[in-house]
């Protein structure tokens, strides 16, 4: 009787627990198209320094283990008190200068080593210079979303970093500045460089040189508040030719389409526009993501969703659904005007 | 003169033994300064605490146990998040340890209380009332606002999301009062045992011919007293900010958010050593009384214990290798953390080499020692990769630093805590714990804490960052997480079987004698549970193991040391 009981509210906890799984908005099903964002699988120079440090450190920490760790199972084999043992105390041993000496002095010798590389890898990875090919990116951490900003093109986006392959016989690496328009972020993309700190009145640096197109997955490091799991990124790296590409779109004003030009007038008549901007439009606001060409970016809200028209809708109907905590307020819009809205939305290719 | 101790004199059984109702006795723990009822006090108070912030951590891996889970709201999440660890370290760590110490001092050191013991108990009941006040925020931590209830900004509360324009309501500030309440509890502890340790040590027990856990003491108050103010400081700046409009740390008016990492990591740092000495302490205790063998190297166990105190002193910006740091700085605060693994080495080295030659009994409190060695070697090597600056950009604020440093306060300190309960349980209560379920206890509880932790190490490595209240499918994370909610089933089971073990010892335990574990010092040459005043005739020691002088006197101690 109690089994059953106890069965039951098993059975309905794990119920309960499916039923909790919320929607992932297709976002499964494109991550798994993308390798593991696994530290030990670099391609930009910063990550593989790190990752070869991080072999060299990792085989000393292994051997160092094998080595004690062996030596505490042997003491603790060798050494049981047996079941015919005569109950005699062992003789005491007090100390032993020498040893005490050489297995202070051997560590020493290691630690050296350890600081002498590590040291190594601190400078060439922070203090490298800029070469004249490099693109300069300006990221800005906000709750929870990332904007960049291209000052040499004239590009703002966000959230999904576009930067050109770099080919290490001329290479053009992409240095970020970073900074915080609130708290404290992390910029976090674990293929290509090790996490940097965004940080409120503190401008940092970093550089990722990728030499190896696709996709890698990111996201913020440091807890920023309700919604710091899904601060996502992604960094997109291309060729050179699909980066001018797509540099060259990015910096057109969005083709005005008659067809939607309901949903455009909705949209410069409602509170969109004091936090987003789209070029060419009134909407000129800064505190929300620039919607100029929305339809480029694979994923929306900091990647919680992929970008359709669909989850547009429910997003801007209300972003707690998919993000709660979200700082964008639902817009309690009629589905008329939602259809209108949405639509105008889907044409900023 | 081998005898010079007084023998063994349990006056405490002569006491006529008045049963009191309940709210008498209720009274007496109330208004008590003794040293012992105290540190049982932090120690069941704190073991509470144990259990609840544990079920939050259950409810974190209940929501982690499958992508995009939806049993808590993000926020939800934050606050379980920021209050465990909280919890964890300020209302279980620092009360469960002190409370040990402030059992074991006088006790050790053959005196009759600590030195004050009134400050004693206004230190406990400070703690308390402090760590009361945490849990309190989720009912008033809403404020004026309705947006509160517990903190939710991490244990570490990096600025600027502590200040007013992110953090509103009252939850930061009853995270700032309950810590800084604990953290003066825990001052007048630490300024108490220094006090006690300095000035009432027993007849012929000079500085070198205290326990090793007596000296523990002694770098751990010293630490505290260091560590604990710029915390504080820090807390009463922030408060500042948030009620008279300050800005230390308010960045939108030009205040500095990195300040405050280094005022919290000033302390953050060395309380790491806070809790994990007194560890320490208890295997420098249990580990040579099980292998029947004296501590190998005592001065150098000592001198490294230390050398550690002091060198954790300059290490606390590894916590911050990813802040910018000049390179110049980066590379002094790696080497300063690696050079914390020479004494850290050395400590363990002196462990093998006590147990080295010696018969040793796997009793459970012996158990959770040799397992403690092993997964303090594995946290002590896995904090040097994050000490190799580099490699700390990838893994800090990973899952493979919560991985890290769960296996010090777990693996290391609430095992080294299990076993301190198993030793010294039949001292303070006269009974011993059942064997069998502390195996039971002790075989649960490493499964389910090598299946939760080990598997983090590598959740970390594959990209996945700490603090997220979810994580979506695709990015190899599902399996690593599902191994790491599992194995909580098999550490709650451990901590429930603990829990039924010492109520039923404690109703129907075996009688435990004196001396259970044929032991050296001198908490096992006075009655289990020993009397209010400890000793009838303060005792007289020639050397570090005076139970072993009188044990042993064909061949005594002081003839060696």
């Amino acid at each position: 009787m109690m089994m059953k009981r106890w069965l039951l509210a098993i059975a309905a906890m794990m119920a309960s627990a499916t039923l909790a799984v919320a929607n992932d908005w297709g976002m499964g099903d494109a991550n798994s198209k993308i390798p593991p964002s696994s530290i030990f699988s670099p391609v930009s120079t910063p990550a593989s320094d790190i990752s070869t440090l991080a072999f060299f450190v990792l085989a000393i920490t292994g051997a160092i283990f094998l080595i004690v760790g062996g030596l505490i199972v042997y003491s603790i084999v060798r050494f049981r008190a047996r079941a015919d043992d005569d109950g005699r105390e062992p003789p005491q041993v007090y100390g032993s200068n020498p040893i005490e000496f050489a297995w202070t002095t051997v560590p020493i010798i290691i630690v050296f080593v350890l600081i002498l590389i590590t040291a190594r890898t601190i400078y060439t990875v922070q203090a490298a210079a800029r070469p004249p090919g490099a693109i300069a990116v300006r990221v800005i951490g906000h709750q929870w979303w990332w904007e960049f900003q291209y000052p040499e093109l004239g590009i703002v986006t966000a959230n999904e970093l576009h930067v050109p392959l770099s080919d290490p016989k001329n290479p053009t690496p992409t240095f970020l500045v970073l900074e915080s328009a609130d708290v404290a972020h992390s910029f976090w993309v674990p293929r290509l460089a090790g996490k940097t700190d965004v940080i409120p009145n503190h401008k940092n640096t970093m550089w990722i040189d990728p030499h190896q197109a696709g996709t890698f997955l990111g996201q913020c490091a440091e807890f920023c508040g309700t919604e710091h799991a899904m601060m996502l990124l992604r960094v997109i790296v291309e060729p050179r030719g699909d980066f001018q590409k797509w540099a060259a779109a990015e910096k057109q004003a969005p083709v005005q389409d008659a067809s939607v030009a309901r949903g455009r007038a909705l949209f410069e008549s409602t509170a969109c526009v004091s936090c987003h901007t789209i070029r060419g439009t009134q909407a000129t606001g800064t505190f929300g993501p620039d919607l100029t060409h929305l339809m480029s970016r694979e994923t929306l809200g900091a990647g919680v969703a992929m970008n359709t028209p669909e989850h547009l809708k429910i997003w801007v109907h209300d972003p707690e659904e998919m993000k709660p905590g979200a700082l964008m307020p639902a817009m309690n819009l009629e589905q008329k005007d939602l259809d209108g809205l949405v639509a105008y939305l889907a044409t900023l290719k | 003169m081998a005898g010079s101790i007084e023998h063994p004199i349990a006056l405490g059984a002569d006491r006529e033994q008045v049963s009191l109702p309940l709210l008498g006795s209720v009274h007496e723990w109330v208004v008590t300064v003794d040293h012992k009822r105290l540190g049982m006090m932090y120690i069941g108070g704190g073991l509470v605490f144990f259990v609840i912030a544990g079920l939050q951590a259950a409810t974190i891996r209940l929501q982690l146990a499958i992508p995009e889970a939806g049993i808590v709201a993000p926020q939800v999440f934050n606050r379980l998040l920021t209050v465990h660890g909280t919890a964890m370290v300020f209302l279980v760590g620092m009360p469960v340890l002190t409370g040990f110490l402030n059992y074991l001092v006088p006790l050790m050191i053959g005196a009759r209380d600590l030195a004050f013991p009134r400050l004693n108990a206004f230190g406990f009941w400070l703690w308390l009332f402090g760590s009361l006040l945490l849990y309190f925020s989720y009912i008033g931590g809403d404020g004026l606002y309705g947006a509160g209830s517990a903190p939710d900004v991490g244990w570490f509360a990096y600025a600027p999301l502590t200040e007013r324009a992110f953090s509103r309501g009252n939850s930061t500030d009853y995270w700032i009062l309950s810590i800084l309440l604990t953290s003066v509890g825990s001052t007048a502890t630490a300024i108490n045992l220094l006090t006690s340790i300095f000035c009432m040590r027993c007849e012929g027990m000079t500085l070198r011919k205290m326990p090793v856990l007596v000296w523990l003491a002694a770098v751990v108050s010293f630490l505290m007293c260091v560590a604990l103010p710029p915390l504080s400081a820090a807390q009463i700046m922030l408060l500042l900010d948030r009620f008279l409009g300050a800005h230390f740390f308010d960045t939108q008016a030009g205040g500095s958010a990195i300040l405050w990492q280094h005022f919290f990591w000033i302390f953050g740092h060395p309380e790491v050593y806070i809790l994990v000495f007194p560890a320490f302490a208890f295997a420098n205790e249990i580990i040579p009384v099980f292998s029947r063998k004296v501590i190998f190297g005592y001065s150098v166990m000592v001198a490294a214990s230390c050398a550690i105190a002091i060198i954790s002193l300059s290490v606390w910006a590894h916590h911050m290798f990813s802040v910018g740091m000049a390179p110049a700085g980066n590379a002094f605060f790696a080497a300063s953390t690696m050079l914390v693994s020479v004494p850290t080495g050395i400590k363990i080295f002196n462990w093998i080499g006590t147990m080295w030659g010696g018969k040793i009994r796997f009793r459970v409190p012996m158990l959770f020692s040799v397992a403690f060695l092993v997964q303090f070697l594995i946290a002590g090597l896995t904090g040097i990769m994050l000490g190799v600056a580099p490699f700390d950009w990838q893994l800090t604020d990973t899952y493979f630093v919560v991985a890290h440093f769960h296996y010090v306060l777990i693996g290391a300190i609430i095992f080294m805590i299990f076993a301190a309960i198993y030793y010294w349980f039949p001292k303070a209560t006269g009974k011993m714990l059942s064997e069998r379920l502390g195996k039971w206890h002790f075989w649960l509880f490493l499964i389910g804490f090598h299946m939760t932790f080990d598997t983090m190490h590598f959740a970390g490595m594959r990209g996945m960052p700490r603090r997220i209240y979810t994580y979506q499918p695709g990015r190899g994370l599902d399996t690593l997480n599902l191994i790491e909610s599992v194995g909580v089933i098999f550490q709650a089971a451990g901590v429930l079987i603990l829990l039924i073990n010492v109520i039923r010892s404690i109703r129907s335990g075996e009688p435990a004698g004196d001396d259970p574990w044929d032991a050296w010092t001198l908490e096992w040459s006075t009655s289990s549970p020993p009397p209010e005043y400890n000793f009838a005739t303060l005792p007289v020691v020639r050397s570090r193991r005076p139970l072993w002088d009188l044990k042993h006197p064909e061949d005594p101690d002081w003839k060696y040391e």
